[in-house]
């Protein structure tokens, strides 16, 4: 499956949640295919999309909150997936879709090859980590996830395919930041 | 004048509605994280790293709370990223409590640099600070909810040997 299928798998699933977006091919992909205002688009601060996650299912325990994710980023702060598992919020869904490789800057590889990322997860502490390869298992993953208690993971395992021509995230910081809040500010 | 201490400092800064603490700890901290840890309205998340505590503060604020950073100046190189690249730019602000190790050069060895270049890196990021003292406790953290809520940005308490008590 190539790295844009899993985002025509997954985007359509999306209700009102806010996502968080792991920074490069993670934004410019999400952004392009379905801009929403409940994205949080985090085009620097590489390793942080996760974190950021934390901090809004911690505080906003009623809402179910997804960090889309990548490979580069999760390996980048891998003491995250330690925080999350800690604190283990009921609400939160991390989805990584792993390419095994920085496209956006060139596709060098990464680590995850060689590291199952969702077995860290599951031994960091996850309540659930799942492994799909297959686009037709994207959605009945993601719905026995997002129907159960986390932390959960869910590690979907992609071709790089990334089209360098795809637009980058339009709006300006500011924009996104004020979008979001006023998305969670809504019940 | 009334006693300034962790715990009046913290009821303080609970008064003024901030409820989210994180940070990375540190020796001239402890006393103040170790009466967070006891404390009812407010909430202390331990981080891994500072960079970690930059982005659980963000996505803190996001969500409609006021989150305060707590850790060491050592840690603000692994910070710089995230507080130029996020914070600035996204108007994400925070509260950092950090404390200044090396200043004045009397220190162990790994904090001798950092401690004198503390102020310059804030300064160089266009991040506002000042050195929390007893005295100026009021006026600074008049100019911190300033910056917080007005400007949307990070302001940084920077905390000197001996301001708060040490349980270790």
């Amino acid at each position: 499956m190539r790295g844009t299928e899993a985002f025509q798998e997954l985007l359509p699933l999306l209700k009102d949640e806010p996502v968080v977006h792991a920074n490069g091919f993670i934004c410019r992909e999400s952004f392009t295919l379905k801009d929403r205002e409940a994205n949080f688009y985090m085009i620097g601060s590489m390793g942080l999309a996760s974190s950021i996650g934390l901090g809004v299912a911690l505080c906003k325990p009623d809402r179910k909150v997804i960090v889309l994710d990548g490979d580069g980023n999760v390996l980048m702060a891998m003491g995250t997936l330690a925080m999350i598992a800690a604190q283990a919020p009921k609400n939160l869904v991390h989805v990584v879709i792993d390419n095994e490789v920085y496209e956006s800057t060139g596709s060098q590889r990464s680590l995850s090859n060689r590291v199952p990322l969702e077995l860290v997860a599951k031994s960091s502490g996850y309540r659930e980590a799942l492994r799909v390869n297959r686009k037709e298992e994207i959605k009945p993953a993601f719905e026995k996830l997002m129907n159960s208690e986390g932390p959960s993971f869910l590690l979907i395992k992609v071709e790089p395919c990334f089209d360098p021509k795809t637009g980058r995230v339009t709006h300006t910081p500011e924009e996104i930041t004020n979008r979001f809040m006023n998305s969670l500010r809504r019940p | 004048m009334s006693s300034f201490t962790s715990k009046t400092f913290i009821d303080r800064l609970i008064r003024e509605n901030f409820k989210f603490f994180t940070g990375v700890p540190c020796s001239l901290l402890s006393g103040l994280i170790s009466y967070l840890e006891e404390v009812e309205d407010a909430k202390y998340i331990p981080s891994v790293r500072e960079d970690s505590a930059v982005g659980l503060c963000a996505g803190a604020y996001l969500s409609g709370s006021l989150p305060v950073l707590l850790m060491q100046n050592s840690g603000l190189g692994y910070c710089l990223n995230a507080f130029t690249s996020l914070n600035l730019i996204y108007r994400i602000p925070v509260l950092v409590i950090m404390s200044w190790r090396g200043q004045g050069g009397k220190d162990a060895p790994e904090h001798i640099i950092m401690g004198d270049i503390s102020q310059k890196l804030l300064e160089t990021a266009g991040m506002d600070y000042a050195v929390l003292k007893p005295e100026n406790c009021d006026q600074v953290l008049e100019t911190a909810l300033k910056k917080i809520n007005e400007e949307k940005l990070p302001y940084t308490l920077l905390i000197e040997k001996g301001l708060f008590d040490e349980r270790h």
